[in-house]
């Protein structure tokens, strides 16, 4: 095959035979671009009809245009004001978390030491866990008062068990949440790490750099745009934290845990509030959008068609 | 930079310390779903006991945990297949035939993936429910099809624009069709490609857990919403509970080990490589 191509002229189809093939290609394209924009936009158009609108699922007759009732009334409700502060706090030390140790452990893991591809394939496992699974075994069989495993080793210790759930419901959490992507941004970060040019490195060494210094110094610039790409992903995914909170806390004790994808789910599947869960769900929207408006900027920058 | 054999040797210890402590909650649980309930909640916590298979067997016969299983499977498989049947077409027109459009098509699709889901909650369910698709499995395959196409895509792409030119137009030389071109020539090249992708999508499809949780109820709900079943606070079920668990990682876990690199790209967008 590959020497049959070798052989052969090297020379641009046919003008005829492309203009003949743009057709076709557009319409390859077309299936998906056209479910895509109705799962953009039908949604979407809902939601902001919905905003508009007094509209129960339990009281359906009782539905009308109702202006900007529903911003006002969600806007201020206080609720939803802790619960934004509770996704913030949730967003920025699970980041912080993962980012930090992310970069320390890729450092580790790019050193070669015996069996480093079986360490990182255990390192990284969590990361493939369903989130019902890993919330329910640290709740459970890690983090449970009596017979959960920290408090069973911290009352051998003679220092009595910390009911996590209780005190320090969103600590909880942010733990549960952060051992899930930590391994996110430990293999992105190694590939990232790995790509980095050897002769600097060693160039660098040579001129006697410390292992700080090159880190500092030539690591962490290099780092820079995955480090980057890696805290805007993980925002959109911890944005919307959900299905850890589902099964561990329900929001509570209280609020403690009430972050806004939940309180959102709140209103609309328990309250059955469709124009108040339409107008959070748009706040949601927003917020989202300002993250992804610099992550597309950062994709855009490396793409090359 | 440290490919190099390392001489300092608390870098094997720590890297391994590091490796066991992220994989103990999985390790733990994997060995308690082998424990009997009482030997489950025991203190001190048992690290050696006779192991026994009777919760496998109970997760089965007391909550037909194959029924949800089956959901998972049928779930992810459909809406990967959907999504490469869309996918593959549409990524080889760019990939082969760009336009001027072509880049911010494909940076417009990825931008889909920023709408939070909780953001159009209340919208989806009520189409579903006016649908009638609520809790059945062809409603979560559509969802997630859609959810995954524009990472489908972008992976896809990205594995055709390796595929050197030359080969193509020598074939379209020959005067091969696009229909044979892409079937005869360009999937066989870019199967593994295709492969790791298929492998990324049914990991997304298989862990996702806000649509599943809020669109299934028992019919079609697939195993992340049966997990989930069990965050009920009464009774001792660790053990049963870690056994349905293993099950449902076990495959997952094993495709990620299988697919780590192409999950880089696929995930990043291709932003790091």
């Amino acid at each position: 095959m590959t020497s049959s191509v070798a052989t052969r002229p090297q020379q641009p189809p046919p003008a005829r035979a492309r203009s003949h093939r743009s057709i076709p290609a557009r319409l390859l394209v077309a299936p998906s671009v056209i479910l895509l924009v109705l799962w953009m936009v039908v949604p979407l158009a809902m939601a902001i009809w919905f905003a508009f609108q007094r509209y129960n699922l339990l009281i359906p007759d009782n539905r009308e245009f109702v202006g900007f009732a529903n911003f006002a009334y969600i806007l201020t409700d206080p609720t939803l004001w802790i619960s934004i502060g509770i996704t913030l706090v949730l967003v920025v030390s699970v980041l912080a978390i993962t980012i930090g140790l992310g970069t320390v452990l890729a450092v580790l893991f790019n050193q070669e030491f015996p069996g480093r591809g079986i360490a990182r394939v255990l390192a990284i496992s969590p990361f493939f866990v369903m989130p019902t699974v890993s919330a329910l075994i640290w709740k459970n069989m890690l983090m449970h008062p009596v017979n959960g495993l920290f408090a069973q080793i911290t009352r051998g210790l003679g220092l009595g068990a910390i009911d996590w759930f209780a005190d320090f419901p969103l600590l909880a959490i942010i733990i549960i949440v952060a051992w899930q992507w930590l391994p996110f941004s430990l293999l992105i970060l190694l590939t990232a790490i790995q790509s980095l040019d050897t002769d600097q490195m060693e160039a660098a060494r040579m001129d006697g750099a410390s292992a700080m210094q090159l880190f500092r110094f030539v690591v962490l610039p290099h780092l820079n745009r995955a480090i980057a790409v890696v805290a805007m992903i993980e925002t959109i995914f911890f944005l919307t934290i959900f299905a850890e909170i589902f099964v561990t806390t329900g929001g509570g004790p209280g609020l403690a845990t009430t972050n806004l994808a939940y309180y959102i789910y709140l209103k609309a599947l328990l309250e059955f509030d469709v124009g108040g869960a339409s107008a959070g769900g748009l706040i949601a929207v927003v917020l989202a959008n300002i993250v992804a408006i610099f992550l597309m900027r950062s994709v855009a920058r490396n793409l090359d068609t | 930079m440290a490919t190099k054999q390392s001489h300092r040797w608390w870098i094997p210890l720590l890297g391994w310390l590091v490796a066991c402590l992220l994989f103990f909650p999985i390790f733990w649980m994997f060995i308690t779903s082998f424990k009997t309930e009482v030997a489950a909640v025991a203190t001190p916590p048992q690290l050696f006991f006779r192991p026994t298979l009777e919760n496998y067997v109970a997760v089965q016969t007391r909550a037909s945990y194959f029924n949800f299983a089956w959901n998972s499977v049928v779930i992810s498989l459909g809406a990967t297949i959907l999504s490469l049947l869309l996918a593959i077409p549409a990524a080889y027109a760019m990939s082969f035939f760009p336009t001027k459009r072509t880049k911010s098509t494909l940076l417009w699709m990825l931008s889909t993936k920023m709408l939070p889901a909780v953001g159009v909650l209340v919208p989806i369910y009520i189409l579903a429910r006016e649908t009638g698709l609520l809790d059945t499995r062809i409603g979560l395959v559509i969802i997630y099809t859609l959810i995954n196409l524009p990472i489908v895509v972008w992976m896809i792409y990205s594995f055709f624009k390796e595929v050197p030119k030359e080969i193509l137009e020598a074939d379209r030389m020959d005067g091969a069709s696009t229909y044979q071109e892409l079937v005869h020539v360009l999937l066989p090249l870019a199967l593994p490609g295709i492969f790791s992708t298929a492998l990324l999508s049914i990991i997304l499809s298989w862990n996702e857990a806000f649509w599943s949780l809020n669109l299934t109820t028992f019919d079609a709900a697939p195993l992340t919403a049966f997990i989930a079943s069990f965050s009920s606070p009464q009774g001792l079920f660790w053990a049963k509970l870690s056994a349905a668990s293993s099950m449902a990682i076990a495959p997952i876990l094993i495709f990620g080990w299988v697919s780590q690199r192409q999950l880089v790209r696929g995930l990043t967008f291709g932003a790091v490589k």
